[in-house]
């Protein structure tokens, strides 16, 4: 049985933070990730990020890690990292297990968790869609901005949200054309300056559009579209064939929520959160003693608000096992001051009308 | 297909390597996943579906959907969108649930 | 409208453009930011206090064009590449406008390129007068071009043909 104070589940943007703010109040932590290098979803985002200074806005994603690490090791003394180490269980009596490196499975007793696993990306149902070349828009993010790898040459962007908008833009500055964008919905839903930057470059998007199939053997070849009214059904005679070899499907995240629900946490459904979370209270501390949640996690957002969620799940968890700094007060009411910034607008109003029915402890 | 210049990043590739994908040998770079250096070589089929022998490529490029699995040096069901690639790796299509024993 | 197409009108563009004295004045900053988003390096970045977001980082940013030098810092900050610097005071039927360009090939000094309004549509050739690329700018190259005065509220980007 390995020992650990504070451990930290995920090193993307929320389990750096966490683990950070609980070091600086002391505490020893502990940051397992399952992947090679810290970051998470940063180490693909070529984009400048938003928010204000205290969110990095302006520095693009993936300097955010370096950053973040460069924090931690100040505290280096009270912070071990294992990376390519999966969480596979978390029980009810508060053991942790994990696999690392396929071959080296530990247990864990920590004193007090933040599960900070992110999100994964929903699919889309049409008939082919298993076809290779109908990929989800992280992994072509990966295979690009990881890899250098381009993932074909002509692509058609399934979701106008953020991601949809943003990966679409890095497609075509890594030589990749991005023949439409399509949104069922009747509204762009992502930020509208980012919909403006690709439509400059002359980029059509179609809103009230759906995939109606894909086409191809052994990969993709063509893609069906077809124009939706308001309840989302497909409208007849307005189909239109795209001839592509890339479909990214960016229709959503939702949150990776396995380790909480076996931890036995209450967990609610929620839209708003974009999925099912686990209830909680202001502090991001869920109904299991010592158990929190930070990030995507616990409700999809975006990473400044993961950041921020993070330093204060760290600081509230180190705080209950014992590590209260004495500036404990002016750093929670900080983060919760930037959570309230970066939610008060009509960007974030979904959110918080979200977090208002999750919070219940 | 590979980015050769791109306005944001600098690919810092580690050696380059040789390997062989059903019996054809390939270049890739160490540090690299086996599934994007097949993508690199224009691989997209990396396997068959289990009961409808449908053409499967990587799906989420991360290790969660099991839809890159490819029999690597012998080994069946590996995950080939979170495994380096190496010097001299034999890998296969991998029609159906692979051989575990 | 915009919300479907990502494309502003001509009502909402001219609000944002200051009056054609202050542009033939001296280089000023276009914000074309129409939507309220958590969002203030603008603000973080201008020396000159020309651009205001305030208090709730949500708020459209003002510009204060009396104030504003164009110097193209906020430009290169601009997570949206929201943007433009325009600058009518070299030239009596020409502009010179500052676009932020993140794609290859970079475009050369006295290269003459395609100029795209904001629907990426080729509206007219311009040249390039200017190509700014310094590490300060964080891989947000600041591309200076002369258009006709006539497309002055049209022209938005350009495309730099292989």
């Amino acid at each position: 049985m390995k020992s650990a104070e504070l451990a930290v589940i995920g090193g993307g943007p929320a389990g750096l933070c966490a683990a950070v703010s609980a070091a600086k109040s002391g505490a020893k932590v502990l940051i397992i990730d399952k992947n090679k290098k810290l970051g998470g979803q940063l180490i693909k985002q070529t984009h400048m990020f938003f928010g204000s200074e205290k969110q990095y806005a302006s520095v693009r994603g993936i300097d955010i890690p370096d950053i973040l690490v460069n924090e931690l090791y100040k505290y280096k003394e009270n912070v071990e990292i294992i990376t390519e180490a999966a969480v596979v269980g978390m029980y009810e009596d508060g053991i942790i297990t994990v696999l690392e490196k396929e071959e080296n499975y530990f247990k864990l007793a920590p004193e007090a968790v933040v599960v900070a696993t992110g999100a994964y990306e929903k699919a889309l149902s049409f008939p082919n869609n298993d076809l290779p070349g109908i990929y989800g828009a992280g992994a072509v993010q990966t295979l690009m901005n990881v890899h250098g790898v381009k993932p074909g040459n002509k692509v058609l962007m399934v979701g106008a949200g953020n991601i949809g908008l943003i990966v679409s833009y890095q497609l075509m500055q890594a030589g990749v054309e991005v023949k439409a964008i399509l949104d069922a919905a009747s509204k762009i839903g992502g930020y509208l300056v980012h919909a403006s930057k690709i439509r400059r470059m002359g980029v059509p998007i179609l809103t009230s559009h759906t995939v109606k199939e894909a086409i191809g053997k052994d990969f993709l070849e063509k893609a069906v579209i077809c124009e939706v009214d308001e309840r989302f059904n497909p409208i007849d005679g307005t189909e239109r064939v795209f001839d592509v070899d890339v479909m990214c499907i960016s229709v959503g995240l939702a949150p990776l929520n396995e380790l909480l629900a076996m931890r036995g946490c209450e967990m609610k459904y929620i839209p708003k959160l974009s999925g099912i979370v686990p209830v909680r209270n202001e502090n991001y501390e869920t109904t299991v003693e010592n158990l929190f949640a930070a990030g995507d996690a616990a409700g999809v957002e975006e990473a400044s608000a993961a950041m921020v969620e993070g330093y204060l799940a760290g600081l509230c968890a180190a705080a209950k096992i014992g590590y209260m700094p004495k500036d404990f007060s002016d750093r929670k009411n900080d983060y919760v001051n930037q959570l309230k910034n970066l939610r008060s607008g009509p960007a974030g109003k979904h959110i918080s009308e979200g977090i208002k029915q999750i919070i219940g402890r | 297909m590979r980015i050769e210049e791109h306005p944001i990043l600098k690919f810092n590739k580690g050696r380059k390597i040789t390997f062989t994908f059903n019996g054809q040998i390939m270049d890739g770079y160490e540090g690299e996943t086996i599934a994007a250096a097949l993508h690199a070589n224009d691989v997209k089929v990396l396997g068959k579906s289990l009961f409808k022998h449908r053409p499967r490529g990587f799906y989420c490029a991360v290790g969660n959907c099991s839809s890159c699995l490819m029999t690597v040096d012998g080994a069946a069901n590996v995950k080939t969108c979170v495994t380096d690639l190496e010097e001299g790796m034999t890998v296969q299509t991998q029609e159906g649930k692979g051989v575990i024993l | 409208m915009f919300e479907k197409t990502g494309i502003p009108n001509a009502e909402m563009v001219m609000e944002k453009f200051p009056s054609i004295e202050r542009i033939n004045q001296g280089a000023v900053a276009v914000v074309e930011c129409y939507k309220e988003i958590p969002c203030n390096p603008c603000q973080t970045a201008c020396k000159f206090d020309a651009i205001k977001v305030g208090e709730d980082i949500n708020s459209i940013p003002e510009v204060c064009f009396e104030n504003c030098t164009g110097c193209a810092v906020c430009l290169s900050k601009c997570p949206g590449l929201a943007i433009m610097i325009v600058d009518g005071s070299k030239c009596s039927d020409k502009a010179e406008v500052k676009i932020p360009y993140e794609f290859l090939p970079l475009p050369a000094e006295g290269q003459i390129v395609k100029g795209l309004n904001r629907e990426g549509r080729h509206i007219t050739d311009v040249k390039v007068l200017k190509v700014l690329n310094p590490k300060s700018f964080d891989r947000t190259p600041i591309v200076t071009i002369e258009v006709d005065r006539k497309f002055l509220y049209e022209i938005r980007n350009i495309k730099a043909e292989v």
